[in-house]
């Protein structure tokens, strides 16, 4: 799964599977990542409070 | 007593009634996790499955549950990357939907595995060379996808959408949704076709074997296609049996027609592609490797020609056909019929591509080897059906999943509210009403 585990290997079928796993579980990391961050800045400036 | 937590503008029933049901289906639930914990703590014994058979009703029900949870990735990249904007009134439906049946689909492999403890070793200690890692990778992705859809509808409860930080949070998630709906179709698109790649590559069992474009057999797009055409159908189901138990209209008939439309022409597509593959497999594959067509529907107690017509006919190009035609698609009970065709046909398609794949035989001193299931392999396949039934009873009691609801089922303002009211300004309409209490809020 890591490029520091024993049985990994520098070939096509590493760089494509565990490429495309990285890749999407960096976006989804990423996004999840910014909206946390974005929903914890709107509330600081006092976003959200009032829409009841 | 929980009218708190119940959205805003909608009438859900008593909560006895929530409760009973929740009880009752609780019950089921219970004897299929007394059968996982048979398995647990026996091991696989408690199950048919044997050397011939070590795929069996648990990766049938995983590849039938992915299939038909395929509405959400397709209605996702339909309303949000084709920008469909009528289909935001299903998209909630369908992402629970999806939610249900790739969690059922996860827990059902939890037990198939054998060893649950070892189940991260297919990430850690990855075989490069196997479609099912692609897919063990794209499922467990694709479940954190429709997980981070479904967190919005959670915190869009009314209680839990008072505290800011949540309000925000599901405000932002909506708008970045696209990013997730992409992700998520180009994960669905790999592992749908990559559990049809499966029986695809299987050169020694002609039954299953396709031929390739490039690494993939035609079975992997046949598997994504099949999805994307009959998981809409499922979603389209799941909502008129939830309208038919909840004696209510949660979505407009445009948008059914609209979705309706697409499965339709999808499933022409698929129909179309799937007998161009079955001619080619029976005309050229089965021979050039030594067998003829009808040895794989003979000399058995089950599968015969029936199967396949079944599958590609009564259950394929009739449905296609219903939802093709506006006039047949817009008659509701032609819908119904046309939609649960469509989810038996890719569930037995399924099975063909699992189970008869394993029941043919291969070499000339080979005789056939039919399966039944234990007993705790299905009590284990009907759990994922009773937790989907509970996930559905709470997300549809707390959660705004039908933006459409409160609109198409307006609620009488209390009698005492609307009486003072109506007092005040006409005494004589008040007491009309007074005196028409058993009115139904829709007729109201």
């Amino acid at each position: 799964m890591l490029p520091f585990s024993f049985e990994w290997v520098w070939d096509m079928g590493h760089y494509v599977f565990h490429g495309g796993l990285w890749y999407a579980l960096s976006i989804l990391g990423m996004g999840m990542t910014y909206c946390i961050l974005k929903a914890a800045y709107d509330t600081a400036k006092g976003k959200g409070r009032h829409h009841h | 007593m929980d009218s708190a937590l119940i959205p805003e503008g909608v009438n859900r029933c008593p909560i006895w009634k929530f409760l009973l049901a929740i009880a009752i289906t609780s019950v089921v639930l219970l004897w299929g996790v007394y059968a996982m914990l048979l398995i647990y703590m026996k091991g696989l014994n408690q199950t048919n499955m044997n050397n011939a058979y070590g795929f069996a009703l648990w990766i049938w029900a995983d590849l039938a549950v992915i299939a038909l949870g395929g509405g959400a990735f397709f209605t996702g990249l339909l309303r949000y990357i084709f920008g469909l904007d009528e289909l935001k009134n299903i998209i909630n439906y369908a992402v629970l939907i999806g939610f249900i049946c790739y969690s059922s689909a996860l827990l059902i492999l939890g037990i198939d595995v054998g060893q649950p403890l070892r189940g991260w070793f297919i990430f850690w200690h990855a075989n490069v060379h196997s479609m099912l890692t692609e897919v063990a990778f794209c499922l467990t992705c694709y479940f954190m996808v429709l997980t981070i859809e479904y967190i919005p509808l959670v915190l869009e409860n009314r209680q839990i959408d008072r505290v800011p930080f949540f309000h925000n949070l599901s405000h932002n998630m909506h708008e970045i949704m696209a990013v997730f709906a992409a992700t998520g179709a180009f994960l669905s698109f790999f592992h749908q076709g990559s559990l049809g790649g499966v029986s695809g590559v299987l050169f020694g069992r002609p039954f299953g074997f396709r031929e390739h474009v490039l690494v993939w057999p035609w079975t992997f797009f046949l598997f994504t296609w099949s999805a994307a055409a009959c998981g809409p159908c499922f979603t389209i189901l799941i909502t008129k049996i939830t309208e038919a138990v909840s004696k209510k209209r949660l979505v407009k008939d445009n948008v059914y027609d609209l979705l309706a439309k697409i499965a339709g022409w999808m499933l022409t597509g698929y129909v179309i592609a799937k007998i161009i593959d079955t001619i080619y497999w029976a005309t050229t594959t089965v021979p050039s490797m030594g067998f003829h067509f009808m040895q794989f529907y003979s000399n058995n107690a089950l599968y015969g020609p029936w199967i396949l017509i079944t599958e590609v006919i009564i259950c394929g190009a009739l449905p296609a056909l219903i939802l093709i035609n506006p006039k047949s698609r817009q008659n509701p009970k032609l819908l119904v019929i046309a939609v649960t065709l469509a989810a038996v046909g890719v569930s037995l398609n399924r099975w063909v591509m699992v189970l008869q794949v394993l029941a043919a035989p291969v070499l000339t001193f080979q005789e056939w080897v039919l399966y039944y299931p234990s007993w705790q392999e299905v009590a284990t396949t009907i759990l994922p059906v009773a937790y989907g039934v509970i996930m559905i009873l709470i997300s549809f009691r707390y959660m705004p999943i039908f933006p459409q609801e409160k609109e198409l089922n307006p609620i009488e303002p209390p009698l005492s509210t609307a009486a003072v009211e109506e007092t005040e300004e006409a005494p004589a309409e008040a007491a009309e009403t007074a005196a028409e209490p058993e009115l139904k809020p829709a007729e109201a």
